[in-house]
């Protein structure tokens, strides 16, 4: 069954959890709920978990995507964790930018960055 | 009608099920339409947007307590001053005024009510029927350069 395949790539590095998205459009509910809860998985195996979410790739996501997002940073903070986003295509930055959420999310233009900036 | 024709025609309206297929197919239609009349990269992903979350918030809203088989019919028309939408569900309808502005810092870490404040962000006009189960959006294609293809 299609729908139960992962949809992200994963890797660990220097402690950073580094996450893609397979899909290039990440706006289909179930997709975006079966995202949502791997992520959360992956939060919930640490004490204090560095993720980096790497929007290559990705041309297109809904406003159902940006609240998994949301309810992840909810996440990672509560654990005294870190949530980088990077790689995010200019247009889908302006989404960012017009919802205010620029403001909530660590966001770096490149995976090189935001490496540099966990603590 | 139940899916797209193709080519993509400059108007198209279709009433489907909430399968990913076939709204990624609306969408591709949709956008395939808008760059034949010279709507821009920035235009088309704004309007793709636009429908996009409409058709998404038809079904994940609108159709809550609605069976799986129930149908949103949406309907684009593209013409080369002006792209009009207007997506319709089978849900009883809400009040859009009762969505609190997610920009404001106390709803910033609140996961939902993004989609409508996308809708007017990126479309010239935005209108709710009286019941609230029927969005219309126009989008004018944007007269300074920033609005070429």
């Amino acid at each position: 069954m299609p729908g139960s395949e992962s949809r992200l790539r994963v890797r660990r590095q220097d402690n950073v959890t580094q996450i893609e998205f397979i899909d290039r459009n990440i706006l289909d509910e179930a997709n975006i709920q079966m995202i949502g809860e791997e992520i959360s998985g992956l939060v919930d195996a640490e004490k204090a978990p560095k993720l980096l979410i790497s929007f290559t790739n990705v041309d297109h996501l809904s406003s159902a995507a940006l609240g998994t997002l949301i309810t992840i940073n909810n996440k990672v903070r509560a654990k005294s964790g870190q949530l980088k986003l990077a790689n995010i295509d200019p247009q889908i930055y302006e989404v960012f930018v017009i919802t205010r959420l620029n403001r909530l999310f660590q966001i770096h233009e490149t995976t090189d960055e935001a490496m540099k900036s966990f603590k | 009608m139940s899916d797209v024709p193709s080519p993509a025609p400059d108007s198209l309206t279709l009433r489907f099920v909430n399968d990913p297929a076939v709204i990624e197919r609306v969408l591709s239609a949709f956008v395939e339409a808008a760059e034949r009349h010279g709507y821009s990269k920035a235009s088309r992903f704004a309007v793709r947007l636009a429908l996009q979350e409409g058709i998404v918030n038809a079904f994940r809203h609108g159709h809550r307590n609605l069976p799986p088989d129930a149908t949103v019919e949406a309907h684009y028309d593209v013409n080369p001053a002006e792209i009009r939408l207007w997506i319709h569900d089978s849900g009883p309808g809400f009040d859009p005024s009762s969505i609190p502005d997610p920009t404001l810092d106390e709803n910033l870490e609140t996961p939902s009510g993004r989609g409508i404040m996308l809708m007017r962000a990126y479309m010239s006009r935005v209108t709710f029927n009286a019941q609230g189960n029927r969005v219309e959006m126009i989008y004018s294609k944007p007269k300074s350069p920033a609005g070429a293809a």
